[in-house]
């Protein structure tokens, strides 16, 4: 009778409880909704904390999607008219003292940009991380005092300059707030922590940001968005060779 | 006596002949392999120092931690003054401060656009100082095969070679692209004053060389420099001397700073140890094994010798002559033959070593892709040792050769000597 009782029981538990998982790539195109757009312009000041010292420039970038954009570097003096122009998987850097618009190819493209913990290879992929990465969610944290979804992302195409990235997702803003990006053996490369998340022209975007390469020397890089205006009217010369020179 | 001996031996082809060809050719190889060996660590030593390590160097701590990788971040600041307080310090240096670096060179055509682009590795050094000893510390005159040495600001002289790769012709502007001390990229425009061609892969396959105020302008380097070399003044690598010297700046220095400078010797730096190390112990182990592999072939010789001579020395003994004496004039005779082929190897081997000194060997083809600058022509280098040191294996060795089996001679038995003859 016993028995009879506990199977009984057994079969009427319904078993621990049970709260829908969101799915990580669902999560990972509401980021990119709210941080890819059709096109944007925007100042920047970057300031990179070398080994020795800290140095600030400034830029305003002009950008069409992911796969058009124009860098001219507004400070400080020596800088001053260095410019960038990215057009598909192409990268070319103008630099006014030499005259001479030189294309950033090969191992260059591991190069710093301009002296800060970003590399160019990390301004050139412009594929969505959806299309290269799989993604799993391990769970939930809090970041700032913010509930995140932290996904862990692995590769599926083997050219990327990443082979895995961990990303902590507002789960409420979707937006990235704390990235750290892997190479294949594990070791970690570089680590983000994005901050000043506003709400600007319908989407979540964070303002500011500080990359750290882990294998560099110094205090990693401070990057502030200073004015951002999404879906403006950006001439098509821009986006091209001749732009550089002017 | 000697004259007696030396009569026997010239009678007597055969012994005399084998054994002054074997040591003549002992000798020679000795003399030949001692020349060349000289050259070959020499020329590494000195290339290395003159264009890379210098006798001494002074680098930031950081800096030493990465020295292949030309860390010009971690490069020491304030180096005019830290030079002058180097000549304080060592008055028996010349110091010279160097930037090295890497990066891309870029030929462009009549548009500006790139024509052709390879990578390169460059060196700043004070070309256009009234005084400097750097062009002559480098050979640059001699080294020059097209247009000139740098006159102006703004010029650089580029490695045959690589100026042909690039179809760069002296006059042509190039673009250096390379990393700034502050990280970022640098780009910097040129004007190839002429070509050279050291004779070594590592310098010939894509060199830079410039004055060193221009490359501080193009890396963004006030005041900076990467290394400090000192070379002594005597023209000399001295081991000994360079150690003591880093020992003693190094313990005046010993700030704890990561950027503070550290002093560090030639063979202090990468695996040039093991050169120098090398270069000391080769020509004695050479003697030695020579010495050895001589004293085996001149002891069977001897040992022949004394089979064939067994009558000879019987009848010598039954006729009355001392056991001592005829092993004493078989010792008499070995150095008679070990002078005579020690004297002919000797000449024959410096005759050889001078050919290779004079002419050297090609070995470009073998020596490519390679990291240490290595000339790529081999060639010997006749110093004092080589006029002595073949006497050691030559006359040794068939002393010895000859001592060793004339000992038989004292195992005769004269009660049997007739009995022997006999037969």
């Amino acid at each position: 009778m016993k028995r009879l009782l506990y199977l009984i029981l057994l079969a009427a538990y319904p078993g621990p409880p049970c709260f829908p998982q969101p799915d990580p790539a669902e999560i990972l195109k509401k980021v990119e909704n709210n941080i890819s757009s059709e096109n944007r312009v925007f100042e920047s000041t970057m300031i990179i904390h070398g080994a020795r010292t800290s140095r600030t420039m400034t830029s305003r970038t002009y950008s069409v999607g992911d796969k058009q954009a124009f860098t001219e570097y507004l400070s400080p003096a020596r800088d001053l008219g260095t410019k960038m122009l990215k057009l598909n998987n192409q990268l070319w850097i103008y630099s006014p003292s030499s005259d001479r618009t030189i294309e950033i190819s090969g191992n260059m493209l591991r190069q710093s940009v301009m002296g800060s913990d970003l590399s160019y290879e990390d301004m050139m992929d412009d594929r969505k991380l959806t299309e290269i990465y799989n993604s799993r969610l391990t769970g939930t944290e809090t970041v700032d005092n913010r509930k995140v979804y932290v996904l862990e992302l692995t590769a599926n195409v083997p050219d990327v300059a990443y082979y895995s990235r961990k990303i902590w997702v507002d789960a409420e803003r979707f937006v990235p707030l704390k990235e750290e990006l892997f190479a294949k053996s594990g070791q970690l490369l570089k680590r983000m922590t994005m901050s000043d998340v506003k709400y600007i022209d319908g989407r979540w975007f964070p303002e500011s940001a500080v990359y750290k390469d882990i294998l560099k020397q110094g205090g990693g890089t401070e990057f502030r968005i200073t004015v951002i205006k999404f879906n403006q009217k950006i001439p098509d010369y821009i986006f091209s060779k001749a732009a550089l020179k002017q | 006596m000697i004259r007696f001996l030396l009569q026997g031996l010239l009678r007597d082809k055969s012994r005399s002949l084998l054994p002054v060809i074997v040591v003549t050719a002992g000798v020679m190889l000795t003399v030949w392999l001692h020349a060349y060996i000289n050259g070959f660590m020499g020329d590494i030593i000195d290339t290395n120092a003159r264009f890379s390590n210098g006798h001494l160097k002074v680098m930031s701590k950081a800096y030493a931690d990465n020295m292949d990788e030309f860390p010009n971040d971690l490069a020491l600041l304030d180096a005019d003054s830290m030079t002058a307080v180097l000549g304080k310090e060592f008055p028996s240096v010349s110091w010279a401060q160097r930037i090295r670096f890497g990066g891309l060179l870029d030929a462009p055509d009549k548009n500006g656009e790139t024509k052709a682009q390879g990578p390169v590795f460059g060196i700043g050094l004070d070309l256009l100082s009234p005084g400097s000893e750097e062009i002559e510390r480098l050979n640059l005159k001699k080294s020059l095969r097209s247009g000139s040495l740098p006159r102006e600001h703004f010029e650089a002289l580029i490695s045959d070679d690589f100026a042909k790769k690039l179809r760069v012709n002296p006059g042509d502007k190039v673009t250096l692209i390379s990393s700034a001390m502050d990280g970022s990229v640098a780009i910097y425009n040129f004007v190839a004053s002429g070509t050279v061609s050291f004779g070594s892969e590592v310098l010939d396959r894509g060199t830079i060389i410039a004055d060193i105020t221009d490359v501080r302008e193009a890396l963004n380097m006030p005041d900076a420099s990467g290394e400090i070399l000192g070379f002594f003044k005597g023209g000399y690598y001295d081991d000994e001397l360079a150690l003591s010297d880093a020992g003693s700046f190094n313990a005046v220095h010993k700030s704890a700073g990561e950027f503070a400078p550290v002093m560090r010797s030639l063979s202090q730096q990468g695996n040039m140890d093991q050169y120098v190390k090398l270069s000391s112990v080769y020509a004695s182990y050479i003697a030695i094994i020579f010495m050895v592999a001589m004293s085996l072939v001149l002891w069977n010789a001897g040992l022949l010798g004394g089979l064939r001579r067994y009558g000879e020395i019987g009848l010598r003994l039954a006729m009355g002559e001392e056991k001592g004496h005829v092993y004493r004039t078989m010792l008499t005779e070995s150095v008679v033959i070990g002078l005579t082929g020690s004297v002919t190897g000797t000449i024959i081997g410096l005759f050889f070593a001078w050919l290779l000194q004079k002419y050297g060997i090609d070995m470009s083809g073998i020596m490519k892709g390679t990291s240490i600058m290595i000339p790529s022509v081999v060639r010997a280098h006749i110093t004092t040792p080589d006029f002595y040191l073949g006497f050691i294996p030559g006359l040794i060795s068939t002393v010895t050769g000859t001592a060793l089996s004339g000992i038989g001679i004292y195992k005769r038995q004269t009660a049997r000597l007739f009995k022997e003859l006999e037969v």
